[in-house]
């Protein structure tokens, strides 16, 4: 959240000599450097404002296709079976987040029904599988698929609303917004959304941006 | 960017900020925030990534006052309107988020109270002043130093999205206490006009462009 504390200042500002397709921007504060790769595991950040702007991983586009190919098998389960459960005098009644998104559906609140479902499933999903048609041929030694670029942009512009981290933890509060209404108890999909949550996490922190942008620029690749 | 400026910023230069940070800009580049990728100032379209590219985008600055407005319209109704209608085999009630709040506190449940308060109040007003000031920062002379700024700016991007949280309570909720006769609780209009009053603040945090907070000048204690 805050910035990230500085390892070591491996990038450098910006020499006149080489071009500038080895020239990096920090995307927060607009500082130039030469863009200098880190050795594996360090980052390079911004001196400026500490923003991480290379940090490569060894193994880094398998481990990544590895933990979105997770999510989307662990989405299919967290989306279908129940979430929480809850009985009140003999009466009882499960809840699958597929249940929680046609919470809305009647009348004027099928929006926010389409808006639930988009921001804990859909995005999620979206991403993984964008992630994995980006990186799944560099892996493997290829050239990018077509699109890949594009692909991989909407990853990133989608990565704000992809919200699954937060109804883990609204799934925490409305249990005890209820409890003295009803006995309330986890069901299986809580614990695959809050597994989730961590992949989607590991995911995300073990991408390094920059390496991919320039595997996927033609210009760069070689 | 004026042409003179353009020019006299030549490789070597110190930069305009007058430090020995170089910015994009200063080397008469336009930096892409998706990508880092570097170009001469007039390109339009990245190539690398296909985003637009804007050396600042000042003009944006306009939709985030457009989207902060209408995010705080929203928030109006959303606290004046029931977020849950909740009715049990005696009582019928609706409740507004404070009221929501309030009930739970009075049941002792302090720590979950909070975090209502602190999703759906504290963190939606904090993120109306945040954008505002940091706007109206761009413009005035203000006591806060840029690294403080930007500080904030990452703080407001990275908090606003959990705002959501109560919408999920609210579909989980909804979903999950549907035991006919018994009890029953279902969305009140609040939660469609909270939705989108976190989402319009998504979007004015997201039009902000934080590279216009290093243009400004430099803080004597940085
Ligand atoms: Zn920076
Ligand atoms: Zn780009």
């Amino acid at each position: 959240m805050i910035g990230p504390q500085l390892n070591e200042p491996v990038a450098t500002t910006a020499a006149p000599e080489d071009g500038p397709e080895e020239w990096i921007a920090c995307p927060q504060c607009d500082a130039l450097f030469t863009a200098t790769v880190p050795a594996l595991g360090e980052r390079a950040c911004c001196t400026r404002c500490q923003t991480v702007l290379i940090a490569p991983r060894r193994g880094a586009f398998l481990r990544v296709i590895a933990f979105a190919i997770t999510v989307m098998i662990l989405m299919i389960g967290a989306t279908f079976f129940p979430f929480l459960q809850v009985r009140v005098a003999g009466m009882r009644n499960a809840a699958s987040v597929f249940d929680a998104v046609l919470a809305f559906v009647d009348g004027p609140m099928v929006a926010l029904s389409v808006a639930v479902a988009a921001l804990i499933v859909l995005i999620p999903v979206m991403r993984a599988a964008l992630v994995v048609y980006v990186l799944f041929p560099l892996t493997i030694g290829r050239a990018p698929y077509r699109g890949a670029a594009w692909a991989f942009r909407l990853a990133e512009v989608l990565r704000p609303w992809s919200m699954a981290e937060i109804f883990v933890i609204g799934c925490a509060v409305a249990l005890v917004k209820i409890s003295d209404l009803a006995h309330v108890d986890y069901g299986p999909a809580f614990w695959m959304f809050g597994s989730l949550v961590v992949v989607i996490g590991l995911q995300d922190s073990s991408m390094c941006r920059w390496t991919i942008w320039k595997a996927l620029d033609p210009e760069t690749r070689a | 960017m004026p042409l003179d400026d353009l020019e006299s910023a030549g490789p070597g230069d110190k930069g305009m900020t007058g430090t020995d940070v170089v910015t994009a800009r200063d080397r008469g580049l336009v930096a892409c925030t998706r990508c880092t990728r570097v170009w001469p100032m007039d390109t339009e379209t990245c190539a690398r990534c296909g985003s637009t590219l804007r050396s600042r985008r000042d003009r944006h600055l306009q939709r985030v006052w457009a989207w902060l407005s209408v995010g705080i319209v929203c928030y109006i109704p959303a606290n004046l309107y029931p977020m849950l209608k909740t009715r049990t085999l005696f009582v019928e009630q609706d409740s507004t988020i404070i009221a929501g709040a309030v009930e739970i506190a009075q049941h002792g449940g302090y720590g979950i109270a909070l975090v209502i308060l602190v999703a759906s109040v504290l963190i939606p007003i904090g993120k109306f002043i945040s954008i505002a000031y940091l706007a109206l920062s761009l413009k005035r002379q203000v006591k806060m130093s840029r690294h403080r700024r930007h500080q904030l700016y990452e703080v407001v991007e990275f908090i606003g999205r959990w705002s959501m949280i109560d919408v999920f309570v609210v579909a989980i909720l909804s979903s999950l206490v549907q035991l006919s006769a018994i009890a029953s609780i279902n969305p009140g209009p609040a939660a469609i006009t909270f939705a989108l009053s976190v989402i319009f603040t998504m979007l004015a945090a997201l039009s902000f462009d934080p590279r216009m907070i290093w243009d400004g000048p430099e803080d004597r204690q940085e």
